[in-house]
Formats: C-alpha cells, structure tokens, sequence
C-alpha cells in the first residue's frame, strides 16, 4: 500500500475506490451491531449470502455488515442501496423474497416497511418513520454506509479530508480556533468546552503532550460511544488525529472498555488501515507532522472514566481519581500535558473541520451546539439510539421520536445522564435538552443515557438501584463517596424495605450536601444527584414508603402485596403452576388462592394470569373480605358450560 | 523556593511561596485547620476530606481541601464558616463508627459538637486514612501494608510476601495510625491477613 502523501493522493485515491464501485451495484447494508446482532443479524446475513448464491449474484451484490443504525428495538435493520430501502425486524426466512423481489426487480417487500402505529400505514422512506424524522444524524448517518473494517467505505464518503484539510491549509492555531468558534463541548458529561481545553494543553508547559479518546462507557443502557467505535471509528480516529495536530501532541491513547470486543476490534482494525495509508506514523500526508496511538483497554471500573482516573490507569496504576485543582490538561499522564475528550466529541472534530463553526453553530442552541447522541431506553414505544439538534425538548424527544410511553401508561420522570443524573419530572418536559438547561434542573447531560419511566415505577426503588450501582463502582478513597454512598444505601434499602424512620429523609438531604461539597471526584460530587432529585420532585413517594409504609406504584415487595379478585379469577391453574413457591393453592372450579406467609412477591403470579385476576394491594394490608375465600368461581358472561 | 504568594485565609493577608498548599500557608500563619490523612512527610492525598475550606477566586467561590489546594495570588480562603463545620460533622459521623475508640477522632468529634453518630456500620478501627499505605510505600519504600478491594469494599492488608519480614523491626506507621488498626491487629497476629474486616476481601 503506497502511502497517502498529500491532499491530492488522497483526492486521487477516493476516485479510484469509487471507480471501482458501481453506482448501480446493489448492496445490501445490515447492521451487525450488538442490537441486531442479539436479535438474529447474524443469521439474516447467512440467508442472505446462501440466498445470492442460489441466484448466482455473488460478487453482483455486494452484503456490507455495518454498525448500529438506530431503531435497535425493530432490528434486525437492513437498508437496499441503490434507492435506500429500509428494512426492519428481518428475519432469515425474508432472505428469499429480499433477494428476488428487491435485489433483482426493484421491487419492495411491503411486510418489512415499518408500519405506522396509529394509521397503519406502510412507510418506504426512512426518514418518513417518525423514529427518524425528528432526528440529525450528523455523526450517525454514515453507518448504514461504512463498513466499519473497510477504511475505503470511511475515504468514499470523504473520510479524512477534514484531517488533510487541516494538515496543510490551517495552522494548529486555526484549528483550535476554529473548535472554540463551534462552541463544541465534551459530550462525555460535563459539557467543558473542547476548544479551550485543547488550547489550555498547546500551551501548557512540559512535552511530550498527549491526547486521549475516552470509550470507558460505564452507564447501564448507554451505548452511544460503543455505536461510535464499532460503527465508524474511522471518525474518532480522524478527530483525534486532527486534535493531535492542533494540540502538538506526538502520541495519543484509546481507552476502551475491555467489555466492548467489537469496539476494541474495529478501532484496533482502524488503526492498522489508517498507519497503512499512512494517516498515522510518520511524516503524515507529507507535512512533516507525526503521530502514533495506543489502545489501552479499560478493566471494567466505571470510575476509570473519570479522566484523572481514567490517566492513572493508563500510567498503569489503580484507577483512582486525584484532585484535579490543576487540570489534567496541564498535568495529565505521566504528570505532562494530555487532553481528553470522549469519544462523541472527537468525532464531531472532522465535521467542524470540513463544514466550518458556523454550520456547526447553526446546529443546536447558543449554548450547546451541535447534535447529542441519546440511547433513549425504558418504558417508551421506540427504543434505539437517537441524533438530535441539542435544544429539542425532552417531550419531543419521549413522544414524537420515542413515541410516546408504553402501552398508553402515564409518564412519571425521565432520568437523564446515566446513575448519577437526575430524575427530571413532567413538569419540565417542555425543557429544551442542553447541557446548561438539564443542570438547573438538577440532572445533567452526562454521556447522553436517557431512560424513561412510568407511572409503574417506583422512584425510591429506582433511586435505591442507582445508588447501589454507584456506591459499588466508589472507588473508597475519599469518605463522602465511600461511607456517604453506603449510608445512603442502608438508608434506602430501609425505606423501601418498609423501615422508614421519618429523619431518613433529612439523613438523605444531609449526605447529599456533603456528597456535592466535599467528594475528590465527579462520581461522588454527582451521585447526590438521584437522590436530590428525587426527593425534590417525589418527595410525597419518600413520605408514603416512610409515614403510610405504602408502596404507590406497588413495586417494593416489602410493601405490596398479591391477591387474587376471586370476581375475575377463572380458576386456570396458571398462576398455580408458576408460582416458584408453591404459595397458591386452588382447585377446579375453586378460585386460587395466594398463602401470604409463603408469597415472595415475585410478581410471577400478575404477569402469567389471562385474566387479570391477580392484584397488588400496597400497604399490604389484607384486601376486603372476599379476597382469599375459596368460593366457586364466577362464570364469564356468555360462557357456555361444555 | 518559589516566587511570594500573597492571599488571604480568614481575613489575615498570609505571605506563602508558590508550590505550597493552603494547608501549609495557614499553618504558618498560624490558622489551625483539623486534619486526619494528613501528614508532612507525605504526599497529601485528599481522602478524609475534614481540611475542606471555602476558597474564592475572581469571584468564584469553590470548597476545597486544604492539604491538596495550591496557594494562589489573591485567593480569599475561609476555614471555618458554618457550611464547614456543617460538613466537617457529617465526616466526622461517618467517620466515628468505623472507629469509636479513635483519640484524633473524638477529639475532632468534640469540637464540632457531634455526640452521636446517625450512622451504623462494622467498627474496623480504620477510617482508611491510608497513613501507614502511604508511609510504608513513600518513606520506607517497603510496600508492606496495602489497599484491597475496591469501593465500600475497601480495606487495608498486610502484603503476606512482605509484611513478616519488614513490620516486625519497624513499626513506624503505628504510631500515626488515629484509628489504632495497625497496633491492635499485630496484636491479634494479622501480619499476613486483610485487617480491616473480620473476614476477608471479597465482593457480594
């Protein structure tokens, strides 16, 4: 492989790899990314090969296995170019017709159109789905296109002429300018602007310098960097090589998670393509600039993504945060230099590059910039991944691209930012979604998890979940985070173990202050956030667990309790098989009855009855007198006797 | 020594050299600020938090701890307005169950007012200062006592290729151990075993 050695190689090498490609040529793209790859993309891929080689078109159409292209919960997902056709929710049996409908006359396969919930209509244009008519895919777009082993997809589509560009018409002084004009800020939570930081590294004293791409993704339901890396890691890599430059930095360092195996393989394959090409290394693109990466990957500590932490471990020591009173963009690795970004943030690098700050800025609020990636999970219709202009409300986010909460049930918060966010209430959401707006109210944009929750859920549990997650993932150096966190534990599990003292909520309020005052890091100084939040805005659900030892969304099993309406039950003997304890007993013809002194409270029971017969009574005081009478049952209005 | 920093701690105009840290200024001029994972001979490490104070630089105003801070022109420091003593007990509650019997604690315990602790947790006589870690690794590069586990989970141990070897003619960390770990769990024959609990390391 020769080496790109100027703007013009490159130029001249993209023709070359679009010369080669048909504009005609059918490819059919699926996404193999951990979604679809869960629900079955790699068998469909199988079909799909098996299928092309009954007709003999292999070689004819080309099967390209791309990263996430959102929408994860209808995968397997499918995109037919040329005519971008979107497919969803494929299976291998839809090989066959895919291939002789689709791929050899052009004709669409009307039951794999994404089919609209409310008109029933079939839609044939992606950004016609709803999921996607609200979006900006800046950073994502590109997935469906890229195969994320292939660096000639990345350089078809314009790949790495946002670092030629900046190689050899701006001086690191213009780049970094121009960042700072795009008012691009670190989407990896804090919201720090980008430009700053780089030129705060440039100048500080001491070499070499280094810059760093964050992966260390630790939120449960997040995968907004994971989709980055494995979909298109061509794009961080341009970034940082780009930021390098700007920076004056010769060596820079991917932390990955040790938990994301695509990820570390895509990246680890980008790398060899990019120093092949002659992107990394030496004397890059003729210009005389050098630079050379590493991929350290993460051990699997969610405080390793804070970066002073995230540094130590790089070094090769525990990764435990230090105070940071002089940043780590001044004394970073190895006590030099070394500027962090997370992974979302690099990537939007090439774009500022190419399309200028005042495209960028034109995106998104005055404030913030640009699009956010979301993984908006929980109890809401459309699940997956999603791009939006920062700025959007938090109720168009939830409704029109998640359409709307779960089986018609009543939205209760949204938890934004990972554990250590907040629970932001329906009051608020009319919010526009900035990093600004989301901190008044307590929350925060964190890396971008947003999960969604309903009147199903019960606040003080899901707090107590968060706080468990995070005083497991303390790292136990400084006293507020380590004893603070467990304290909060033992207090909540209390509350929601029906023990409830009434001073357990100033207890709550009192650790929250110091967590915020007084912890070493953000993971301490963050994880009040829950619980400030939810007593804030749920205070009346900490005083019921507490004062009535009632449960209202009945989901703390100390608290609730399971019966049968012996009006519905129909004596099925389907709860009784199911129950794990053997607590019901009942017979033909006899409604079931639940022995209280055996129930666990699983809930088995509610979800498993047809006829909805099972209830749950919070406080678990027993139920009218009806309930747990063995009478005969009550025959259903028209039931006909056999 | 570096260049003269002049600020202000508690409305005193204080003269430091740049490099040192709000502690050090404050106790050269005099202004007692508690400490208790402090120590001169060491590299300060932020842990227990009790040295927390208000520092204001152009007008913004941000809690810091003292033993780590760097002394700043112009920096307005305040040790000991009510949100500090407000915090200062709430570590101290948190702090005390794990060592009722501490001396340094309860004495700390007893200017700030806290009579008892809202808290319950394992007594282990160790607030994990990591005095005698720090010690053992930074001035008598032995490495004989570590940290284990991680998180709520955390504990200090004996290194059982080392400890037998070096502790038994040393014992310097006793003596700047506040929660009196170190002593009693010689005492009780733990040179090789993880002695801030009872049972060993190990997550749920």
């Amino acid at each position: 492989m020769a080496k790109v050695r100027s703007p013009e190689d490159l130029e001249k090498i993209r023709r070359e790899i679009l010369a080669e490609r048909k504009p005609d040529k059918p490819i059919i793209a699926v996404c193999v990314s951990t979604g679809c790859s869960a629900l079955g993309a790699g068998k469909v891929v199988e079909a799909l090969r098996e299928e092309l080689k009954k007709h003999g078109l292999e070689g004819k159409v080309e099967i390209k296995e791309t990263g996430c292209m959102g929408f994860c919960e209808l995968g397997p997902r499918l995109i037919i170019y040329p005519g971008e056709i979107p497919y969803f929710k494929v299976k291998p049996e839809d090989a066959s017709e895919i291939v002789s409908k689709t791929v050899l006359k052009g004709e669409a396969v009307e039951k794999l159109f994404y089919t609209d919930p409310v008109t029933g209509e079939k839609i044939q244009k992606l950004e016609e789905v709803p999921f996607y008519k609200h979006q900006v895919r800046l950073l994502l777009e590109a997935n469906a296109r890229i195969d994320p082993k292939k660096i000639e997809d990345y350089i078809a589509l314009g790949g790495y002429s946002a670092l030629a560009k900046a190689l050899t018409q701006m001086t690191p002084e213009q780049v970094i300018e121009e960042v700072k004009k795009a008012n691009l800020r670190g989407r990896g939570g804090g919201g720090f602007p980008a430009g700053r930081k780089w030129e705060t590294t440039r100048n500080a004293p001491g070499e070499p310098k280094y810059v760093i791409v964050n992966c260390d993704e630790g939120d449960p339901g997040a995968f907004m960097d994971r989709t980055l890396m494995e979909g298109n890691p061509h794009s961080v890599l341009e970034g940082l090589i780009i930021g390098a430059y700007a920076i004056g930095a010769r060596e820079g360092f991917i932390y990955v998670r040790e938990e994301y195996p695509t990820a570390v393989e895509n990246i680890t394959k980008a790398i060899k393509q990019a120093e092949e090409y002659g992107f990394l290394g030496e004397n890059l693109l003729g210009t005389g600039f050098s630079f050379k990466v590493r991929i350290h990957r993460g051990a699997g500590a969610f405080v390793s993504g804070e970066s002073s932490a995230l540094m130590s471990a790089i070094e090769g020591r525990v990764g435990e945060p230090r105070p940071k009173y002089i940043h780590t963009a001044v004394r970073g690795i190895w006590d030099k230099p070394s500027c962090l970004n997370n992974v979302e943030t690099w990537a939007n690098v090439p774009l500022i590059i190419l399309k200028g700050a005042e495209w960028f800025k034109g995106i998104g609020t005055p404030g913030s910039s640009g699009t956010k990636i979301f993984s908006l999970v929980g109890k809401v219709n459309n699940t997956g991944l999603v791009e939006v202009p920062m700025g959007i409300t938090l109720r168009d986010l939830i409704y029109k691209i998640g359409g709307g909460i779960r089986g018609g049930k009543k939205f209760k918060a949204v938890q934004t930012g990972g554990p250590s966010g907040g629970f932001i209430p329906e009051k608020y959401l009319d919010l526009p979604v900035d990093f600004d707006e989301l901190t008044k109210v307590g929350s925060m944009m964190g890396s971008g998890g947003m999960i969604v929750m309903d009147e199903d859920t019960c606040i003080v549990d899901v707090t107590r979940y968060y706080i468990d997650f995070l005083s497991q993932e303390s790292c136990g150096k400084c006293v507020p985070c380590r004893e603070g966190l467990k304290q909060a534990l033992t207090i909540l599990n209390r509350i929601c173990g029906g023990q409830g003292r009434a001073e357990d909520i100033q207890t709550l309020e009192d650790l929250c202050e110091l967590l915020q005052t007084a912890s070493l890091c953000a993971l301490g100084t963050t994880a009040a956030n829950p619980i400030a939040t939810s007593i804030n805005y749920f205070r009346e659900e900490y005083e019921a667990h507490i004062l009535d030892r009632q449960c209202p969304a009945k989901v703390c099993k100390a608290l609730t309790a399971y019966y049968i309406d012996p009006e519905k039950c129909q004596a099925c003997f389907i709860c009784m098989r199911n129950c794990p304890v053997k607590a019901i007993s009942g017979e033909k013809d006899i409604v079931h009855v639940i022995d209280q002194e055996k129930c666990i409270r699983c809930g088995v029971c509610f979800q498993v009855c047809p006829f909805d017969s099972v209830e749950k009574f919070s406080p678990p005081t027993p139920p009218p007198a009806r309930y747990g009478i063995k009478a005969k049952r009550v025959k259903k209005k028209g039931e006909v006797k056999k | 020594m570096g260049r003269k920093i002049t600020l202000e701690i508690d409305g005193k105009t204080v003269e430091a050299e740049e490099g040192m840290t709000v502690l050090q200024a404050a106790k050269k001029a005099g202004i007692e600020i508690p400490t208790l994972c402090y120590n001169e001979q060491l590299e300060p490490y932020g842990a227990c938090r009790i040295c927390l104070v208000e520092a204001t630089k152009n007008g913004r105003t941000r809690y810091v701890v003292s033993c780590v801070y760097p002394v700043e022109e112009g920096l307005k420091v305040k040790t000991d307005t009510e949100k500090i003593r407000r915090m200062r007990k709430i570590l101290l509650e948190l702090m005390l169950p794990l060592a009722p019997a501490s001396g340094p604690l309860r004495d700390l315990a007893e200017k700030y007012g806290v009579k008892e602790s809202r808290f319950q947790t394992e007594p282990t006589a160790c607030i994990l200062c990591g005095l005698c870690v720090r010690y053992c690794a930074e001035v008598k590069k032995a490495n004989a006592v570590s940290f284990v586990g991680r998180g709520t989970e955390r504990q200090i141990a004996f290194v059982p290729e080392v400890a037998p070897y070096e502790c038994p003619s040393c014992r310097e960390c006793y003596g700047l151990c506040p929660g009196g770990k170190i002593v009693e769990a010689e005492s009780q024959g733990l040179l090789s075993m993880p002695i801030t609990r009872k049972t060993a390391a190990g997550r749920r």
